[in-house]
């Protein structure tokens, strides 16, 4: 696995990178459409591939025994498991996204380094929470049955689907109208299709644990 | 049985796509997104169940196409009745005589209804299984 996880890791740093460094990070701070793409490197590609490479795992599996096995106890405590949560994880990602958009913070960030900084991070740590507790490649302390996952996976969804639109509608204070109708659609198509992928992972998961079971009873399957 | 629940989810998402145009409600806009995207979520899950079935020899094509017509029909007609009409939410087109449109509409929807029972009904009687 670790060949297949390697690359993924790599991928996902650099999609990180993109987002936060370099030309595109510059152009993002007066073009709306740029940001847009910054927001799903960063929010959604760059903690997908992550997540996919499974670095607990390979903390796990590598560091010496007694750091491991104290990592592992961290992983088990009370705020990992509601972190982990996917509705917790999901009101992070998405309500994070509604705030920045429909209040003052947008216009804040871009005259404030730390805050803009702060964001950033935020959106990172958010969209890996999130992706972790729907599709989990990584041991968590406690998994969530696939409809449930499902259900929040697809409110989540159409919760960032409807906020595209709204910014849409309502351009964020301190940027320009066209250019915000672009990166709204971008935000709308581009999240639609990060989001696919993370469909068809779950998807494929979930039959993968069903194929033994009877298939009245796929939704009964718990484990992944 | 199963292909026949499998394709009401499924193949009726291929429709719901009709669901949106900018409107400008903000009920609209809520039910366009969660719609949006779990169209998108029961294409995906449909497929894989479409799968499986088809990994256990269990899919009957016959049903399969009688349960989507009999879907997107119904979701048709509901759509052209309920939603355009009574909901008023959108219209298939604007600043034209919409009536020839709706007409049009509630018919094929009508005859899709009406292809995918006769088809359900033929396989429900026996027969050569297309699988």
């Amino acid at each position: 696995m670790i060949t297949v996880r390697l690359p993924l890791a790599a991928a996902g740093l650099v999609a990180g990178a993109i987002g936060a460094y370099g030309p595109l990070a510059q152009a993002a701070d007066h073009d709306f459409s740029a940001h847009a793409v910054v927001h799903l490197l960063l929010g959604m590609a760059a903690p997908l591939l992550l997540c996919l490479a499974a670095p607990v795992t390979f903390l796990l599996r590598t560091l010496p025994r007694p750091v491991a096995r104290r990592l592992g106890r961290l992983l088990t405590l009370a705020p990992m498991r509601v972190l982990t949560e996917p509705v917790v994880a999901a009101a992070l990602n998405v309500g994070g996204l509604w705030l920045l958009y429909t209040s003052g913070l947008f216009a804040a960030m871009h005259s404030n380094s730390a805050l803009h900084a702060l964001v950033h991070l935020h959106m990172i740590m958010a969209g890996y929470l999130f992706t972790v507790s729907i599709i989990s490649a990584d041991p968590l302390p406690h998994r969530r049955p696939y409809p449930y996952r499902a259900a929040v996976l697809v409110a989540a969804v159409a919760a960032h689907d409807i906020l595209a639109k709204v910014i849409y509608a309502h351009p964020p204070v301190g940027s320009d109208p066209t250019q915000v109708k672009s990166g709204a659609m971008i935000m709308y198509y581009g999240g639609d299709a990060l989001s696919v992928i993370v469909m068809i992972i779950l998807c494929a998961r979930w039959s993968r644990d069903a194929r033994r079971i009877p298939l009245s009873g796929l939704g009964q399957a718990r484990t992944s | 049985m199963a292909a026949f629940v499998d394709e009401t989810v499924f193949h009726q998402l291929l429709h719901w796509h009709h669901f949106y145009d900018k409107s400008t409600t903000d009920v609209g806009l809520v039910s366009d997104g969660l719609f949006h995207a779990f169209g998108w979520f029961a294409v995906v899950a449909g497929l894989f169940w479409l799968a499986a079935l088809r990994s256990r020899r269990a899919l009957d094509w016959r049903r399969w196409a009688g349960g989507a017509l009999l879907a997107a029909g119904a979701f048709q007609l509901y759509d052209g009745t309920v939603q355009h009409k009574l909901m008023r939410l959108h219209q298939i087109r604007y600043d034209v005589d919409i009536t020839p449109y709706d007409v049009t509409w509630n018919i094929i929807a009508a005859i899709m209804i009406a292809i995918g029972l006769g088809i359900l009904l033929i396989a429900r009687r026996g027969g050569p299984r297309l699988s």
